[in-house]
């Protein structure tokens, strides 16, 4: 089947549904790839670059599968061959009227925005893979708007102190802007409701606030969809007590929260904002659903009366367009993957499979939106609260009990060894001696040389032979024979253990 | 002044010392080799004194013979043995030595008996027993034969039947006899009931009696110990085998051999103490066995779903990393991956990837095999480093190899306090920014638990056999070298 990647026709619409990379592994699914001359012009990628991954460069629309970014327009879906698959962000769920067009026409749609939050589909999951762009373009856009450093330096020209981020929401953009924010040298703090993400935080370098630790002790918040849900009135209340706080205090903003189908939560108000220092940058990542803070400006940036800069921009990723649409690439490539399982170029849609399910909207025609509901298992933390006691933990000898113990054992040692006639004693002496020097020098054996100690201590142990040789050849035919074989068994210990041990030896070299 | 007694005790001390020597010399890499001359130096001292002291004590003509005879066949298997033995077969190499310290202990009880208490002309004036008895030592005796040909049966036969499930000519499953620490303990209970009685009337079949019961004993004690506990296991028989050594040596009033069991006695013991630490399991409960069966409750949680990563993109993952740990498990030595592994290792340092290994302690059949078979690959010991050594650094990596290792690599022992392998402790890798798992299938490990690493977000599964894995990885990254060039 052949597969057509267009030139994107909304307007500021930078991205492309394919790379000159992920041409070459649709073609190793056995698909062949046609895509429209400029297609990736505005990411970078030239159709020279195309050519050499193995696509043709001609007319993308006469596919039997067409991989877009934007939804189509009226015009493209037209546009579309009977029968053809058409695959794209949609948002169906906002946008009804479109899904209704695109059904009436023999071809089936599937929106790469309607994966499911599950594990498995994580590796098709551009909702994630975008916000991860946007997360880090957040930060580059604030750090240009930002009138000074973001690392702290001492120079000769005197100190600068590092920047104050703020990060609101831990998820997939947030935990990337905390990362670009840190690298960057900059003081990174963050908040979300879900506690369970405090870890992510400091792995990436950020402190974790928590709103009001005396709330912390309420019922955790697991989300069962993965994001995090809309918080209770007291709960929101001690929240906006710590962002006014905060708001003195930081230089920079990045606001994340954002629950989709759904207007953005109010988070900064305007007197938060005026609260700030004259300097500080605010970027509103929500700004598309509305806005965390109050006064953002959808699409423009914008400077308050205090100086405050407030970027509402919507198209963050599309600001780093070679990477998002790599990811993107990847992310339909993934998809792909999923419907070739053959990889023989035949795409076949499993509808048992919940991943295809979900992402079809529109089937040969009918209008399968909505799908089904799907238990997400972005938190198996929630199954394993079965009681299970944790197995109690080994306590460390007191000094007393160890003294104890040794005490007693020197009693028993004593007694019995005093017990002992004296010839038996001399030996006993040695015995425990050569125990205590046993253990001081294997103690101190290096491990990757244990294998090689084993052996040695195998060739050494043959020194029975010792007492073998002298219980040869004194009369008794039996004592005789069987000190024979003994000699010859501990003689294989004694030559086998030192030759293989010499062998071993030789192999280990240093670089 | 000098009489061949005392050079001989002279020899023997000068021997004791030179062991003492080979043993500390194993300590360091660079000081390896020089111990092991100096135990084949200690081992010449002893052997020359030895003999010179048989002939001296006017050796029949044909003892001679024997001697020298059975000397030079047991030479010639052992340096054979030594040359052809493959280092994966190490593990039952060693096993099967411990067998022979353990039989020859036993005919050199048994010989001591048959020369002291079995002697016909014993109650005549001027025979050994006599003169024992004189001094009130028979029964000390008497005690030391039976000790001595307990310990080395138990080796003996343990270390058969260690030998067999190593080599896999048995399976390795444990035996589940009904009541087996009973069987145990009762064999411990009738041994000490039986010494008595011998001490106080020394007769033939008490010592036949013992050497049976002993010989069985030690055969079920490993055949109820699994598979993956064999580490533990053959350091006990070393240790056991050392025991005997010494037994030995009480009976023989010989110094040399007193030091040296107690020496590799104690020398297998701390390994079988590291090996359980390893394990986190107390000694006591691998001895009595049945690790196997608790084998966790049936495991229905859901770990999410495994990404899988081709040969070609390992190899894409790998040349753009700066730091690589790899940490093998016995599998890459199943699959007879090392070669490929230090191979791999190679191309990545030519390139200026910092590559090194991170061995756990219970990697391998034996304690420190995964070093030998990775020397024996020219692997160079300087980059392969112990769990401890590396835990810290996993942060700072970029991608993890984890090869044929499971139960070493699994977050479970450190998180999950209900996971029946809470507490081992492991290789940190998941903490890497990369890791992919190199296994045949998604079958859990040797200790039966599933491993939530390979459900990791930044784990990825390069499924099928190691060794061709690997191959596939190194021909791509040679031809990203051509292409490069």
């Amino acid at each position: 089947m052949i597969i057509g990647i267009p030139r994107e026709s909304h307007a500021g619409e930078t991205r492309v549904a394919a790379t000159p990379q992920t041409v070459g592994q649709l073609i190793k699914l056995g698909y062949s790839v046609v895509v429209e001359s400029g297609a990736g012009d505005a990411s970078s990628f030239t159709d020279t670059a195309y050519v050499e991954a193995g696509a043709e460069i001609g007319g993308p629309w006469a596919a039997d599968v067409v991989l877009k970014v934007n939804a189509p327009s009226d015009v493209e879906i037209a546009a579309l061959k009977d029968k053809a698959t058409l695959v794209s962000l949609i948002s169906p769920a906002l946008n009804p009227e479109l899904v209704e067009k695109l059904s009436t026409r023999p071809i089936t749609v599937m929106a790469m925005d309607a994966v499911p939050r599950i594990s498995r589909a994580q590796s098709l999951d551009v909702l994630s893979s975008m916000a991860n762009i946007a997360g880090y373009r957040a930060v580059v856009e604030s750090a240009h708007a930002f009138g000074r450093f973001f690392t702290g330096q001492v120079t000769a020209a005197g100190k600068v102190p590092p920047a104050k981020v703020l990060v609101v929401g831990a998820g997939v953009a947030g935990l990337a802007a905390i990362g670009a924010a840190g690298s960057m040298g900059a003081i990174v703090l963050a908040t979300d409701p879900r506690p369970e993400v405090a870890d992510q935080v400091k792995s990436l370098g950020g402190e974790y606030l928590a709103v009001d630790p005396a709330g912390a002790s309420e019922k955790a918040e697991v989300s069962t969809t993965g994001y995090a849900k809309e918080m209770g009135d007291d709960y929101k209340a001690r929240e906006a007590a710590l962002y006014a706080e905060q708001a003195k205090d930081v230089d920079i903003i990045i606001t994340t929260a954002l629950i989709p189908g759904r207007p953005a939560p109010r988070i900064i108000t305007a007197e938060m904002v005026a609260s700030m220092k004259s300097g500080s940058v605010i970027v509103d990542m929500a700004a598309a659903n509305g806005g965390n803070v109050e006064g953002t400006v959808k699409d423009q940036a914008i400077v308050t009366d205090n100086g405050v800069t407030i970027i509402g921009y919507t198209d963050l990723a599309g600001r780093l367009p070679a990477t998002a649409s790599q990811l993107y690439g990847t992310n339909l490539v993934n998809l792909l993957k999923l419907l070739t399982p053959e990889k023989d170029g035949q795409l076949t849609l499993d509808w048992d499979d919940i991943v295809q399910r979900s992402v079809t909207v529109v089937r040969d025609g009918e209008t399968t939106w909505p799908p089904p509901a799907v238990q997400v298992s972005a938190a198996p933390a929630a199954a394993v609260a079965a009681p299970v006691e944790p197995k109690p933990a080994k306590q460390p000898m007191s000094p007393q009990r160890r003294l104890g113990i040794t005490f007693a054992v020197a009693a028993v040692l004593f007694l019995l060894i005093a017990m002992s006639p004296a010839a038996l004693q001399v030996h006993l002496t040695v015995f425990a001696l050569a125990i205590v020097i046993g253990y001081y020098v294997i103690g101190h054996v290096h491990h990757a040389l244990h294998t090689p100690l084993m052996s040695v201590t195998n060739a050494i142990s043959g020194i029975i032979v010792v007492g073998a040789l002298l219980q040869i050849g004194h009369g008794d035919a039996i004592v005789t024979g069987l000190a024979t074989v003994a000699t010859l068994l501990a003689s294989i210990n004694v030559f086998g253990g030192f030759a293989v041990t010499r062998r071993m030896l030789a192999m280990f070299s240093r670089s | 002044m000098f009489t061949l007694e005392t050079t001989a005790t002279a020899a023997y001390v000068v021997a004791a010392l030179l062991f003492i020597l080979a043993l500390a010399g194993l300590s360091k890499h660079e000081t390896s080799r020089q111990g092991n001359t100096f135990g084949m130096a200690g081992m010449a001292v002893a052997l020359i004194a030895t003999i010179a002291l048989a002939l001296a004590r006017h050796i029949e003509p044909l003892g001679v013979g024997l001697l020298a005879g059975a000397m030079a066949i047991g030479a010639a298997i052992g340096l054979w043995r030594a040359r052809v033995v493959e280092m994966t077969g190490m593990p039952e190499l060693i096993a099967l030595l411990h067998s022979f310290v353990g039989l020859a202990a036993v005919l050199v009880g048994w010989n001591g008996y048959l020369h002291v208490e079995g002697d016909p002309l014993k109650y005549t004036a001027g025979s050994e027993a006599a003169v024992l008895d004189g001094q009130g030592l028979l029964g000390i005796h008497s005690a030391e034969v039976f000790i001595g040909v307990f310990i080395g049966a138990v080796t003996f036969t343990g270390s058969i039947v260690a030998n067999l499930k190593l080599s896999a000519r048995i399976k390795s499953t444990p035996l589940m006899l009904p009541g087996k620490n009973f069987l145990n303990v009762g064999a411990l209970v009738v041994f000490i009931a039986l010494t008595v009685w011998f001490v106080i009337s020394p007769q033939l079949w008490l010592l036949i009696a013992v050497t049976a019961l002993a010989l069985l004993l030690g055969w079920h004690l490993v055949a109820s110990i699994g598979g993956g506990d064999m580490p533990v296991v053959v350091s006990m028989l070393n240790s056991y085998s050392g025991w005997a050594a010494a037994a030995s040596g009480f009976l023989l009033s010989n110094d040399l051999l007193i030091v040296t069991g107690a020496l590799v006695g104690s020398s297998g013991a701390y390994l079988s103490y590291i090996m359980c630490k390893a394990m986190n399991r107390s000694f006591i409960s691998v001895i009595a066995g049945g690790f196997g069966i608790e084998a966790g409750p049936a495991d229905d949680k859901d770990y999410g779903e495994h990404r899988e990563i081709t040969a070609e993109g390992a190899a894409e993952l790998l040349e753009s990393a700066s730091s690589v740990i790899i940490t093998p498990g016995y599998g890459m030595a199943v699959a007879q991956a090392q070669y490929g592994v230090a191979d791999l290792t190679r191309k990545l340092r030519a390139r200026g990837v910092d590559v090194r290994f991170g061995i756990h302690p219970v990697a391998g059949r034996l304690p420190g095999h995964m070093n030998v078979l990775l020397a024996e690959a020219k692997v160079p010991y300087d980059i392969v480093l112990e769990m401890d050594e590396i835990n810290d650094d996993f942060d700072n990596t970029s991608v993890v190899l984890v090869i044929g290792a499971n139960d070493t690599v699994n977050p479970a022992a450190s998180e999950d306090p209900s996971s029946p392998i809470a507490g081992m402790p492991v290789l940190t890798v998941w903490n890497a920014d990369n890791v992919i798992v190199f296994k045949r299938s998604m079958a859990s490990g040797y200790a039966g638990v599933q491993n939530p690493l390979f459900f990791r977000e930044n784990t990825q599964m390069l499924f099928g056999d190691a060794k061709d894995r690997v191959d596939a990885i190194n021909a791509a990254l040679s031809e990203a070298a051509h292409a490069g060039n």
